[in-house]
């Protein structure tokens, strides 16, 4: 019998929070949830087997196309979403924003994406998170940004990626140093653990508990560009626990068999086979983006650090 | 972390890992001695000892089962009268009738599942379990937690919330409305344990003399 509690202790949380919150995040691994713009595709993502959905106006893909300022999403629009599905529903706020945070939260949605996808409202500070009952989740490109977020109380962190682009190189380059970068904490002794929180602009404690776990002590999930079932498996394979699709399955040429082949190359994201199985006859991918030609000011991923 | 106990010869669990919580359950598991396998298809499931369904989302699981072509196989699992553990979704996986919405379920619990019965994410939390078999202050994590608004025959209730009933046992089927696994001391893991334990060892196959 252990003694420990199952949930890790992070600094600033509470038990209670902690259990709450992050417990919540856990029960999604091992699924996908999907981006969702309307009722049909809500129910489309429920009925194949998504975990939850991210109700939003426009999948990055389109934020990325139409330009402009983009924002949380219309109440009346999430609302109906809350009604037609089962299924958790999330919502995206913009970075700092907390005021659209606190209305999320009254409608009772059931996690608050504080994302890099819409247009941030404040270049320096992020939304204290701790004081909302709501889960967070927000993103990363490395363990720093993790850190950070997970120090302002969000209880999920997931991969930036580059949203809309149809292009999983830059969320398998955020997954691939956050995780190098968590085994390079493997054994440094306290001094050097100083050094990096320090660094990383986090509390020591945080560092060191990520040093001796080897992982994040919230649920570590994977967006940004994931378009094929294989591209969900990858990223799976990397050390993700879960993964976000958002243009990925309704930018495509038969959103219902992708959604079904994602979800089932995320449950079998070790067996080839099944891979295989899923992949064949699926028709259209979303179009891509070589995120190389992009120039810097449209690169989602470099909001919010 | 989870470290599969060591012991060859503790009982194997098979835990449903096809969407959800199943890594907090093998670690619970692990730390009352006991092996685990996660299970997503249906020759995983020959030769486990006990089965865990966990958290996570029914619909997801359902849509899995089926995909799978798990639904028969797991079926006949859970009438072969080996221990049950049956946690949120896993429960309303296996209760008789599903409200909120309806929809297909095992039916090996008689009882009455409202989804979601207490509410969305903002109403999760940690609660007072009424119990007379649990150490005393004993909670549950209640994350969007089904409510069990009926029963319906031979249901013993060996938890409550403000009165409804939140744990259940029905022979060797032990189901929660809440999450025992990140609980700590896990005593309803350990209880499982027990139940596990208790039935008698199979007879090893010898041969006939002749």
């Amino acid at each position: 019998m252990t003694n420990n509690h199952p949930i890790p202790q992070v600094p600033g949380f509470t038990a209670e929070e902690l259990v709450s919150k992050i417990g919540f995040c856990a029960q999604l691994k091992g699924g996908v949830v999907m981006d969702v713009v309307n009722v049909e595709q809500a129910q489309i993502a429920e009925d194949s087997g998504a975990c939850a959905v991210m109700a939003l106006e426009r999948v990055p893909a389109d934020i990325r196309k139409d330009g402009g300022v983009s924002r949380a999403s219309d109440p009346d629009m999430i609302a109906a979403i809350q009604k037609a599905v089962s299924i958790p529903v999330m919502a995206k706020v913009r970075i700092g924003h907390f005021v659209e945070a606190q209305m999320l939260e009254s409608m009772e949605v059931d996690c608050i994406d504080e994302s890099e996808v819409l247009t941030p409202a404040d270049e320096e500070f992020h939304i204290e998170k701790r004081p909302f009952k709501t889960p967070f989740v927000c993103g990363c490109r490395d363990l720093g940004e993790a850190l950070r977020r997970i120090n302002e109380g969000a209880a999920m962190i997931r991969t930036k990626g580059e949203a809309g682009t149809g292009n999983v190189v830059e969320a398998v380059r955020h997954m691939r140093a956050l995780m190098s970068q968590i085994r390079s904490l493997r054994g440094q002794d306290d001094h050097v653990l100083e050094l990096r929180a320090r660094e990383l602009r986090v509390p020591t404690e945080l560092v060191a508990w990520v040093a001796e776990h080897q992982k994040l002590p919230v649920p570590n999930f994977s967006a940004g560009g994931v378009a094929t079932p294989a591209d969900a498996s990858l990223m799976m394979q990397l050390g993700a626990e879960a993964v976000f699709v958002g243009s990925g399955i309704f930018k495509s040429g038969d959103p219902v068999e992708r959604a079904r082949a994602i979800v089932r190359s995320v449950t079998h994201f070790r067996d080839p086979r099944v891979l295989v199985e899923v992949s064949k006859g699926l028709g259209e991918p979303m179009v891509g983006i070589d995120i190389s030609t992009l120039p810097e000011e449209q690169l989602l991923a470099s909001r919010g650090i | 972390m989870a470290n599969n106990t060591q012991d060859r010869s503790a009982p194997i669990v098979g835990v449903l890992a096809l969407q959800g919580d199943f890594a907090h359950h093998e670690e619970a598991l692990a730390a009352c001695g006991l092996r685990t396998r996660q299970l997503r298809t249906a020759g995983q499931l020959g030769d486990v000892d006990a089965l865990v369904l966990p958290g996570g989302e029914s619909t997801t699981m359902l849509k899995l089962l089926e995909v799978e072509k798990l639904w028969d196989p797991l079926g006949e699992a859970l009438q072969s009268g080996i221990p049950i553990m049956a946690t949120c979704a896993g429960l309303i996986l296996l209760s008789q009738h599903v409200e909120s919405p309806s929809q297909k379920s095992y039916g090996v619990l008689p009882l009455t599942v409202v989804r979601n019965g207490y509410g969305r994410q903002y109403h999760s939390g940690t609660f007072d379990l009424a119990s007379d078999v649990l150490p005393k202050g004993t909670t549950g994590t209640f994350i969007r937690a089904p409510r069990i608004t009926a029963l319906h025959g031979e249901v013993e209730v060996l938890a409550r919330r403000s009165g409804d009933p939140v744990l259940v046992r029905r022979g060797q089927v032990l189901a929660a409305c809440f999450h025992p696994e990140l609980t700590i001391g896990h005593p309803v893991t350990a209880m499982f344990a027990q139940m596990i334990r208790a039935r008698p060892a199979a007879i090893d196959y010898v041969g006939a003399s002749q």
